[in-house]
């Protein structure tokens, strides 16, 4: 049944998405932007690309992710939306729950996007180690929209809603950007999962810490 | 039905409520008035149990509000001045999206059911977003009626309607009323809520300083004891 309860949100979140295509088309083109920008700086296909992919790519997947977390619960306020979902009888945590996994598919439905793209214009042959490097992704947007949907639900009420939400979001999500940015670096520059393989288990520990948490402080954050 | 006893809710050093007890039962339909600020809507979401309280107790139908919840929300029905819709939803998704969220049997049917009754159904595939004020207040209405709850809450819902969407509101509220069903309404409207009302309780900074059954009192007589025990604020 909580499970029912998580996934009728996602849906919800899914469906008005569809509908007003603001969330996702405003991350698809920051993150357009980052990646050509970038692309102009460097050669395609050299060394210094490889060294450097790793750092583009988090850095357009966590600024774009932000634009889409910052929306997350403004829809939700705007009608008083977020009121009638506290009080359906589910518990909060599965709120909590729902909305992080809407935010989760919206930045996976960018990355899935953006990633062919990177790879056809930085040249990178990285076809041999795509599912290690899908992981690596995953892993490292699942903790950052773990982090990011309850940081979104504190500053939603506040005034500068916009610039709040970094400033508490990118201290709290350093392990998992550290993790995730090393891990990629290992990947792409060594060509196997061996190096990486400790940090995707640090990733995937953080994971488990900030979905814990997060579900457990919703409902302190969402109670008056 | 509903028992409150003791009960204060404070922000730090501020009380927001202060040792209210009401005792409410079925079939009774309360109004709270009192200026902005007095703690109505406060009060609300205690009893909705969206808010601890600091201290004291509310029981609903024998279970200490919050001891259970879930079983609370289940038989509640809350309506605002906000409609509590989703924009980008048609009035039949919302309404399934909440009657999910409730683990409703047959809900296609009591949506449909419930959609006649508010005069929507023939605009349940259009998005909330095209609704009027009066059209959305009347969606929101279904939403809260969809479980057939048993205690509606009502936080001031005449806000930002225009006179018809007022009278229909009325109109449909009127057939709420039922011997099985509690209803609290916080109104800045006093003619309106004792035209409603079976009860009413005046609260003023937090504290409940007159109750009584509304077939005791006129509207001027109300209006003049509202001034007098609130200080004429609004």
């Amino acid at each position: 049944m909580p499970i029912k309860a998580i996934l009728t949100i996602a849906w919800k979140d899914i469906l008005s998405e569809f509908r007003s295509r603001e969330t996702i088309s405003s991350m698809l083109i920051f993150c357009l932007i980052v990646v050509v920008i970038f692309n102009f700086m460097f050669e395609p296909g050299s060394t210094l690309v490889r060294q450097m992919v790793p750092g583009i790519l988090w850095v357009a997947i966590t600024f774009a992710g932000i634009l889409g977390l910052n929306r997350s619960f403004i829809y939700e306020v705007d009608q008083g939306c977020l009121l009638g979902l506290l009080l359906c009888p589910v518990d909060h945590s599965m709120l909590y729950l729902g909305k992080m996994l809407g935010n989760f598919i919206f930045m996976v439905i960018m990355e899935v996007i953006i990633i062919p793209l990177m790879i056809v214009l930085f040249n990178l042959d990285i076809l041999s180690i795509i599912l290690p490097l899908a992981l690596i992704i995953l892993l490292g947007t699942l903790g950052f929209a773990a982090v990011g949907t309850l940081l979104s639900a504190i500053s939603v009420n506040t005034r500068a809603r916009e610039i709040l939400l970094p400033i508490l979001l990118f201290p709290i999500a350093i392990p998992i950007l550290l993790a995730a940015v090393k891990a990629t670096g290992s990947l792409i520059n060594e060509g196997t999962i061996a190096d990486a393989r400790s940090w995707i288990k640090i990733l995937a520990g953080f994971d488990i810490i900030f979905l814990v948490i997060s579900s457990l402080l919703f409902e302190y954050v969402v109670e008056d | 039905m509903i028992k409150i006893e003791d009960l204060s809710k404070s922000f730090g050093s501020f009380y927001a409520l202060r040792d209210i007890n009401l005792e409410i039962n079925s079939g009774d339909f309360w109004i709270i008035v009192g200026p902005n600020g007095a703690g109505k809507t406060t009060l609300l979401k205690i009893i909705a149990t969206l808010s601890q309280p600091s201290s004291g107790s509310i029981n609903i139908n024998g279970i200490l509000s919050n001891k259970n919840k879930l079983n609370i929300r289940r038989q509640i029905g809350f309506i605002g001045h906000q409609s509590f819709l989703y924009n980008n939803l048609t009035a039949e998704e919302n309404l399934k999206f909440y009657s999910q969220m409730y683990y409703l049997n047959n809900a296609t049917q009591r949506i449909d059911e419930i959609l006649k009754r508010v005069g929507l159904w023939d605009r349940k595939s259009d998005l909330v977003r095209t609704f009027s004020c009066g059209m959305q207040q009347r969606l929101s209405i279904s939403r809260a009626l969809l479980t057939d709850p048993n205690i509606i809450l009502l936080d001031e819902p005449f806000s930002g309607l225009d006179q018809s969407a007022i009278d229909n509101f009325i109109q449909l509220f009127s057939s709420l009323i039922s011997p099985d069903r509690v209803i609290i309404m916080t109104t800045h409207n006093l003619q309106l809520g004792l035209q409603l009302a079976t009860h009413f309780a005046i609260l003023s900074k937090g504290r409940i300083v007159h109750k009584d059954q509304t077939n005791m009192i006129d509207l001027s007589r109300f209006k003049d004891l509202y001034k007098e025990l609130t200080g004429g604020a609004n």
